[in-house]
């Protein structure tokens, strides 16, 4: 029985199991809910869901397996017929190297106003106009290492100076702790345990000498249990080019979260610049200005930075140069202040190290951490936490 | 058997309480989720009053241990004991100190066993439990006894998220988020606190209350135990619709703001908002 919507729940990604199938079969075979939809919606969301941040998921689900309803995209908004992924262009290698950067951000800007005004339709292929496809700096699914794409859902070639998307980047859950333990056990070495708090474990030396000072009548000795007591920052990179890297992270995000108990975790998009922020939902409304959290939290704290430190070499070096705002100081100003506070940084970078070379703002980033900078993977965790 | 449903003072949500039915007749435990202040515990206390149920209540802090709700053995008192020669020193079941499981399992009706704020353990705490939540049985290593639920216990275990609970343990529960109640279900649960308050200083209070919870950035929102709190401050003090409303307009905190806002930060960041808001002449 049910086993259709069982398994629809499961295609929209809710980790339910055969036993919450059971328990659903035994409320109806109870006749906890009878021949009552909006009942049966309440019940079966009390046995399947677990967790309040499925039960969205749950929603759609339950609604298309019922009532098969439509799901409405909304993010095919505007400019669609401009920019339909219809003409893709396989660039070999040397078209790639062949193409050049533009240079300055300025000039790139202003080209794009001009061509703008310049052009009247929609454009696929070719090397100037904006459109789809083509070589043109401007536009979306095609290649120029400087160029600026223009509503367009993941970019082949993710190298687009300015984000006119405006996404909203996904929340990582940690979801992924199945497979993340031996992530945990990388983590565990930078475990350092010291006793604080209320005195409750037995100190057995100290209760041995104590009663023995006592003449053998009894003098017990208590101690504080020890905890780990490491305090860990943690920044991720949302979006643009880390979205093939969301399953590293994830699994990152997931064992530090249960392995450290002084654990804050802060979003940035790119480089790190004045603000962070906490939730990405609302990462306009509610930044946290990097002043105000290097004057939060001590310099004893740890900080572990992660992003692939992939972009235009702007982003870091000029100001003005963010992709999503207007930046008084350039990135390397913030990444330095925040390495002077907190001594012990590192930066894990999800992106093979042997291509780390092709990228400038790799070098750069790496230039700024001193060298900290390692692959996110099993042996890389390990390496920067020997650093920290 | 009895269901449960709203009483004269308590106001229950349809759906949770259908999710309440479901757990006593599936005999499994029911854990709740939910903002501070929704009353997740005052569940169990209305619970237990309407089935005419005792009820057990287990308050978890950072420092409990799943075996405490087992039972605890007292090694202290019986070295004491054995070297004061006392005689119970021989039976070491007078060292065992049934803890509320026990007590659950061991009641004579069917009780309510509150297990309040799991979150707040040590993260191995719910995996110690699964077994005696799973089979509503335990072993007693000291005396050999096995203690076995004679009825099955109903079960109610609040958390407020502060820890991840791990998957094994929920796969054993249902689940229910308890959403912050709408206005007209607000406006009920006032009416069953204070019955003789006036309508249109509950409009009004409820009115000032909802924009303070839409506050953007709030450190700690108000939520209904607040409202509550802070309505029976007005009426304490007399304050009459048009007083209220007054304040409202002249911008500036709300009376007795203390017992709505807990945070000094939310406190000056609300200041702040209806001083802006008069000055835009709203």
């Amino acid at each position: 029985m049910l086993v259709q919507f069982f398994e629809c729940l499961r295609r929209y990604g809710l980790p339910c199991s055969i036993t919450e199938l059971l328990d659903l079969n035994a409320a109806l075979e109870q006749q906890v809910v009878f021949a009552d939809i909006d009942a049966f919606y309440t019940v079966a969301r009390m046995i399947m869901v677990k967790d309040e941040r499925h039960y969205d998921k749950f929603d759609r689900a339950f609604a298309d397996y019922f009532a098969g309803v439509e799901r409405v995209d909304i993010a095919d908004a505007i400019p669609k017929d401009w920019l339909e992924n219809a003409l893709k262009r396989d660039l070999s290698q040397q078209d790639l190297e062949a193409l050049q950067g533009e240079g300055d951000l300025e000039r790139l800007l202003e080209k794009f106003k001009e061509r703008l005004a310049e052009q009247q339709k929609r454009h696929q292929g070719g090397n100037k106009w904006i459109g789809t496809g083509g070589t043109s700096p401007f536009g979306a699914y095609g290649y120029n290492p400087e160029g600026i794409r223009i509503g367009q859902e993941g970019s082949h070639a993710r190298r687009a100076v300015k984000v006119w998307d405006k996404r909203e980047f996904k929340d990582f859950d940690d979801d992924a702790t199945l497979d993340n333990r031996h992530m945990q056990l990388a983590l565990r070495k930078l475990r350092r345990f010291a006793r604080s708090g209320a005195a409750l474990e037995l100190d057995l030396a100290g209760t041995i000498r104590e009663t023995s000072r006592q003449a053998g009548l009894l003098d017990l000795q208590w101690q504080a249990e020890r905890h780990n007591a490491v305090k860990v920052l943690l920044f991720f990179d949302v979006g643009g080019s880390m979205d093939d890297y969301i399953m590293e992270c994830q699994q990152l995000f997931s064992a530090a979260r249960s392995e450290f108990k002084h654990l804050e975790f802060f979003y940035f998009h790119n480089c790190i610049y004045e603000g962070v922020w906490r939730d990405n939902r609302r990462r306009f409304d509610q930044q946290l200005l990097l002043f105000d959290l290097l004057h939060t939290y001590g310099s004893d704290y740890k900080v572990i930075i992660v992003g692939d430190a992939t972009m235009g070499p702007y982003e870091i070096a000029y100001p003005g140069g963010s992709v999503e705002h207007w930046n008084e100081e350039p990135g390397a100003v913030w990444l330095q202040r925040l390495l002077d506070h907190y001594p012990k940084a590192v930066w894990l970078n999800p992106q093979p190290r042997d291509r780390w070379r092709y990228y400038q703002s790799i070098q750069l980033i790496n230039e700024i951490m001193q060298g900290r900078m390692f692959r996110l993977s099993l042996d890389g965790v390990s390496d920067a936490i020997a650093h920290l | 058997m009895a269901v449960f449903s709203s009483t004269d003072s308590y106001i229950v949500s349809d759906e949770l309480a259908l999710a309440v039915n479901a757990c006593v007749t599936l005999q499994k435990p029911l854990l709740l989720k939910g903002e501070p202040g929704t009353g997740k515990t005052r569940l169990a206390e209305e619970l237990a009053s309407a089935l005419g149920a005792p009820l057990l209540q287990w308050q978890i802090k950072s420092t409990t241990k799943a075996q405490q709700g087992l039972y605890e053995y007292d090694a202290v008192s019986r070295l004491r004991d054995s070297q004061l020669g006392s005689d119970k020193v021989h039976d070491i079941a007078n060292y065992i100190r049934p803890g509320k499981l026990w007590q659950a399992f061991t009641s004579d009706t069917r009780p309510v066993l509150l297990i309040d704020e799991i979150d707040k353990a040590d993260i191995e705490f719910p995996n110690d439990l699964l077994h005696e939540l799973d089979q509503m049985a335990f072993h007693v290593y000291e005396t050999g006894e096995q203690i076995k639920a004679m009825q099955r216990p109903i079960v109610i275990i609040t958390s407020n998220n502060e820890k991840e609970l791990p998957d094994a343990f929920l796969r054993r529960c249902f689940f229910h988020y308890i959403r912050f109640p709408d206005e007209a279900m607000l406006r009920d649960i006032v009416n069953v606190h204070f019955p003789a308050i006036q309508s249109r200083l509950l409009t009004t209070a409820l009115e000032v209350f909802f924009d303070v919870r839409e506050t953007p950035n709030l450190k700690k929102k108000p939520s209904t135990s607040e409202l509550l709190d802070w309505l029976k401050l007005l009426l304490a003090e007399d304050m009459s619709a048009e007083q209220l409303r007054d304040s409202q307009q002249k911008g500036g905190l709300m009376p007795m703001f203390g017992a709505l806002l807990k945070h000094e930060q939310d406190i000056e960041m609300v200041e702040k908002l209806a001083f802006m808001s008069r000055r835009q002449g709203r």
